[in-house]
C-alpha cells in the first residue's frame, strides 16, 4: 500500500493551545495543548501547560481538535478530466474539509487498470498532493466487466482496493474471480452495488416523488439485490468486501446479517444520503440533487443514521464527484450523476446530525477517520504522543454559509449550496505537514 | 395565469375555469367563420421549439398563434443548431435574443420547460416534457368534458393504458382532480408508476373497473418507450386484456383519447369509428384552448411585463 503526499511542505512545528482534543479510538476527550514537532505529536498536555518557546502558536480557544478525516471514495478525475478536478485541487479541497487522506476511484480516462497508469498517478501525487492520496485499481480491464484488470501488478504498485465504481460488475463469475484474486494480495473490493437491469435507466429514487414527476425511478431493490449478491459471493470466496455508498435501510440490514455470519465486510454512507431525501428534487428538478445511488426516502435516511449510530455502517465517504458546470446545467434527466463533498462533509454532518443530537460526535469521528483508515489499511490518524500529525481543528460554534465559489475544488456541483452550518475547518495537518489553514 | 404554464399545478380551479371560458366565449366559434383570424396578438412573437416529433400539438400551437395574428416561428430540433452540439441553454439564450413573447417547448426530458424558463424572459408554455406533463392537453380535455357534461364535479374518469410513460396522464390526474373529478387508473402493473396510489387515485388492473365511470380516457401505447424492456408479456396479451372496444363502453359513457391512436391496440376499430368517442372534438377544442392560453398568458401578465419594462428602461437610462 502506498499513500503519497507531496514532500515539498515542511514538517510542522507548532503548538495548538487550548483545544478540545477528541479521539475516541484513543479514549481521549479533554481540553489540552498539543505540541507538534517535526510533524509529530510531541506532547498532549493539560491546557495552559504547553510550552511554546520559539514555536508558532495556534490559539484554538476550545475548538475541536480531531484525528484527520479519511475519504475512501473520491473521484479526482485524473487522468482525463483535469478540467473538473486534478490531484492538486482535489487534495486541497480535501484539506480544506479536514481530510488528511483521500482514496481516488479508478474510473478515469484511461482507467487505472494497470500498473503504468497507477505509477504515473503516484508520481504526480508526490509533487502535487496536499494530503495523502491513495489509489484504487479497477476490477476489470477498462471497467468493461469482461476481463480482470492487472490486479496483482496494481496491488504491488500501491493500490489500496479495487473497484469498478460507476460501472458495477454485473457478471457474477467475474466478481467471484476478482474476490479470489484480491484475496491473494489482501485487498478489499469496493463495490458500487447496483443491478443496472433493475435500475433500468432510472434517474432518481423510485417512489411517490418519481411517480408525480414522471421521472424514471431506480428502485431500492436495484441496490439491495446487488448488495445481497455481493455479500454472498464475498462470503463464499472468503474475500474482503467494502460496500460503497449504501443508500437504503434494507442494504444496512443485509450487511449486518452478513457480518454476523462472519463475512469480512465494511461499508460507507455519504453525507448527502445522511442529510437529504428525494423530496429535494421535487422543488425544482435541480441537477445538484442527482446522484447514484439516488437520494431516497426519509425512512431510508433515518435508517442510515441509525445504522451509522449502531456501527452497522462503519464509514462515511463523500463520493466526491466533480462535474463541469456545463454538464450539470441541463435538464435533470440529461445531467450526469454526482455531487462534490470533500469540503462540506463534516460541517453538514456535524450540523445536521451531531448538533441536533441524532448522532454522537464520537461516532462521527470514528466513521470519518479511524474506521475508514482501518478499512483500507491506511495510516490511522491518532491524537497521541508520538503519532504523525494527521489532524484537523474545527470550530463548532460559529455558523457560516456554504458558498460554492469559495471551494478549493475545481467544480461547484454541491447539494449544499447556501446551507447555514457549523463545523468550519480551521487547520489541517496531513502526514505532519500543514495542508490547510483558514486565512 | 402565472408568467409560465409549466404544469397543471400552476393553475387553480378558478384559473382553469376562467381560461376555458375565454376559449369558449372568444375562440371556439372562430374556426367556423370564413375569416379565421383575430388581431389579438398582432406584433407578438411566438417561437414553437419542438425537440420531439409532433403533428397535432405543433400544428395546433402554430395555427393558434397564427389565428391570433402573432408572428409564429417553428424551430424543429433536427433543423436547428441542436444537431451541431449546442446545449438547450445556449439555444434558448440565442432565441431569447430575438425577444420572443412566448416560447412553446416540446422536449423529451422532464422539467425542460422549467429549465429554459431560467434563461428567457418570454412566457414558457410546456407543450409536453418527456414523461412529465402536457398541461394544454389537460386543459383541452377538461374543455371537451365541459362541452359534453357541463359540470364536472363528482364525475368519474378511468384513465386506461400506458400510464407509466404518459405525460398526459400525469397532467390529467392533477387537472381532473382540481375539477373535482374522481380518477381511476387501469393498467397492468408494469405500465403504472409503482406508487401510483400516492397520486390520489384509485388503481385497478382490470377493465372490469370501467363499470360506473362517466368517462373512459384511453392512452396511446407508447411502444417507442418500451424498447429494450419487457413491460408486457406480449402485445397480443395486452390487447386481449386492455384494448377497449365498443362492447366495453356502457350507456352514457364517453371516450376520449389524446391521439394519435393505435387502432386495434388500446382502442378497438369499432370504437375509434363510433360516435361514442370525442376524439375529434378534442382536436377542435385544442385549437381554441391554446389560443386562450396564449392570449391569457400575455394579457394576465401585461401589468407585470410593463413593470419589468420600466425597470429595464430605468436600468438602461
Amino acid at each position: 500500500m502506498i499513500a503519497t503526499i507531496s514532500k515539498r511542505g515542511l514538517r510542522a512545528n507548532l503548538l495548538i493551545r487550548d483545544a478540545r482534543v477528541v479521539d475516541p479510538a484513543q479514549g481521549i476527550d479533554t481540553r489540552a495543548d498539543v505540541l507538534i514537532e517535526k510533524g509529530q505529536i510531541a506532547a498532549i498536555e493539560p491546557a495552559g501547560k504547553g510550552k511554546a518557546e520559539g514555536l508558532e502558536m495556534v490559539e484554538a480557544g476550545g475548538s475541536l481538535l480531531l484525528p484527520g478525516f479519511v475519504d475512501l471514495h473520491a473521484h479526482l478525475r485524473t487522468p482525463g478530466r483535469e478540467d473538473e478536478e486534478d490531484i492538486a485541487s482535489g487534495t486541497r479541497a480535501a484539506a480544506a474539509g479536514g481530510y488528511v487522506a483521500v482514496c481516488a476511484m479508478p474510473n478515469t480516462d484511461p482507467v487505472v487498470d494497470n500498473a503504468a497508469v497507477l505509477q504515473s498517478l503516484v508520481e504526480a501525487s508526490e509533487s502535487e498532493a496536499a494530503v495523502r492520496v491513495a489509489f484504487l485499481g479497477s476490477i476489470s480491464r477498462a471497467q468493461e466487466g469482461v476481463h480482470l484488470s492487472d490486479m496483482w501488478d496494481l496491488a504491488h504498485a500501491g493500490a489500496v482496493a479495487f473497484s469498478d465504481d460507476g460501472r458495477p460488475v454485473s457478471d457474477g463469475g467475474l466478481l467471484l474471480s476478482a474476490f479470489e484474486a484480491a484475496r491473494l494480495v489482501g485487498l478489499p473490493l469496493s463495490l458500487h452495488c447496483e443491478d443496472t437491469d433493475i435500475a433500468g435507466g432510472g434517474v432518481m429514487n423510485e417512489g411517490e416523488v418519481s411517480a408525480r414527476l414522471g421521472l424514471a425511478g431506480i428502485p431500492a431493490a436495484a441496490e439491495t439485490a446487488s448488495v445481497a449478491a455481493a455479500l454472498e459471493t464475498a462470503a463464499y470466496a472468503a474475500g474482503r468486501v467494502h460496500i460503497a455508498h449504501v443508500s437504503c435501510g434494507r442494504s444496512a440490514q443485509l450487511i449486518e446479517s452478513a457480518r454476523r455470519a462472519g463475512a469480512q465486510v465494511t461499508c460507507e454512507v455519504t453525507p448527502h444520503h445522511l442529510a437529504l431525501t428525494e423530496s429535494k428534487i421535487e422543488a425544482g428538478l435541480d441537477s445538484s440533487f442527482k446522484m447514484n445511488p439516488p437520494l431516497r426516502t426519509e425512512a431510508d435516511r433515518q435508517a442510515l443514521v441509525a445504522a451509522l449510530a449502531a456501527g452497522t455502517i462503519d464509514c462515511v465517504a463523500t463520493d466526491h464527484a466533480p462535474h463541469a458546470s456545463q454538464e450539470k446545467e441541463v435538464p435533470f434527466e440529461e445531467a450526469p450523476f454526482g455531487v462534490i463533498g470533500l469540503e462540506t462533509a463534516f460541517p453538514v454532518l456535524y450540523s445536521r446530525l451531531v448538533d441536533t443530537g441524532e448522532l454522537a460526535l464520537e461516532t462521527l469521528i470514528m466513521a470519518m477517520s479511524t474506521n475508514p483508515a482501518r478499512a483500507f489499511a491506511l495510516p490511522v490518524p491518532a491524537l497521541a504522543a508520538g503519532a504523525e500529525a494527521n489532524l484537523t481543528l474545527v470550530d463548532t460554534e460559529e455558523e457560516f454559509d456554504i458558498v460554492p465559489d469559495d471551494f478549493k475544488s475545481k467544480s461547484r456541483n454541491t447539494a449544499f449550496a447556501g446551507w447555514r452550518v457549523k463545523g468550519r475547518v480551521l487547520l489541517t495537518l496531513a502526514a505532519g505537514r500543514l495542508a490547510y489553514r483558514r486565512p | 395565469m402565472n408568467w409560465h404554464l409549466l404544469s397543471m399545478n400552476d393553475l387553480s380551479r378558478d384559473e382553469i375555469e376562467s381560461v376555458l371560458a375565454t376559449a369558449r366565449k372568444d375562440f371556439l366559434e372562430l374556426s367556423k367563420r370564413d375569416i379565421k383570424k383575430v388581431p389579438t396578438l398582432r406584433g407578438r412573437t411566438v417561437i414553437d421549439l419542438f425537440y420531439e416529433k409532433s403533428t397535432r400539438t405543433s400544428t395546433s400551437f402554430e395555427l393558434a398563434g397564427k389565428r391570433l395574428s402573432a408572428d409564429v416561428i417553428n424551430v424543429k430540433a433536427d433543423a436547428s443548431a441542436v444537431g451541431k452540439g449546442e446545449s438547450l441553454k445556449d439555444t434558448v439564450l440565442t432565441l431569447n435574443a430575438y425577444r420572443p413573447d412566448i416560447i412553446v417547448l416540446r422536449h423529451p426530458h422532464v422539467g425542460a420547460p422549467a429549465f429554459i424558463s431560467r434563461y428567457t424572459e418570454a412566457h414558457v408554455i410546456n407543450a409536453g416534457d418527456g414523461k412529465g406533463e402536457h398541461p394544454t392537453q389537460c386543459l383541452l380535455d377538461i374543455f371537451s368534458l365541459q362541452q359534453e357534461f357541463g359540470e364536472l364535479e363528482g364525475l368519474k374518469v378511468a384513465i386506461v393504458g400506458d400510464i407509466l410513460h404518459s405525460r398526459v396522464a400525469r397532467s390529467n390526474i392533477i387537472g381532473f382532480g382540481k375539477m373535482g373529478m374522481q380518477v381511476r387508473l387501469i393498467a397492468p402493473p408494469a405500465l403504472l408508476p409503482r406508487q401510483a396510489a400516492a397520486l390520489g387515485v384509485e388503481v385497478s388492473h382490470s377493465l372490469d373497473s370501467l363499470a360506473g365511470v362517466d368517462v373512459i380516457y384511453l392512452l396511446r401505447m407508447q411502444r417507442e418507450r418500451h424498447e429494450g424492456a419487457n413491460f408486457l408479456p406480449s402485445l397480443r396479451e395486452y390487447i386481449s386484456n386492455y384494448c377497449v372496444s365498443l362492447r366495453h363502453v356502457g350507456r352514457g359513457q364517453r371516450v376520449l383519447h389524446p391521439g394519435p391512436i393505435n387502432r386495434g391496440i388500446e382502442i378497438g376499430a369499432d370504437l375509434a369509428d363510433s360516435g361514442e368517442n370525442l376524439i375529434l372534438q378534442q382536436v377542435e377544442a385544442g385549437l381554441a384552448v391554446r389560443m386562450a392560453v396564449m392570449y391569457r398568458i400575455i394579457v394576465d401578465n401585461a401589468a407585470a411585463a410593463a413593470q419589468a419594462e420600466v425597470k429595464n428602461i430605468q436600468a438602461v437610462g
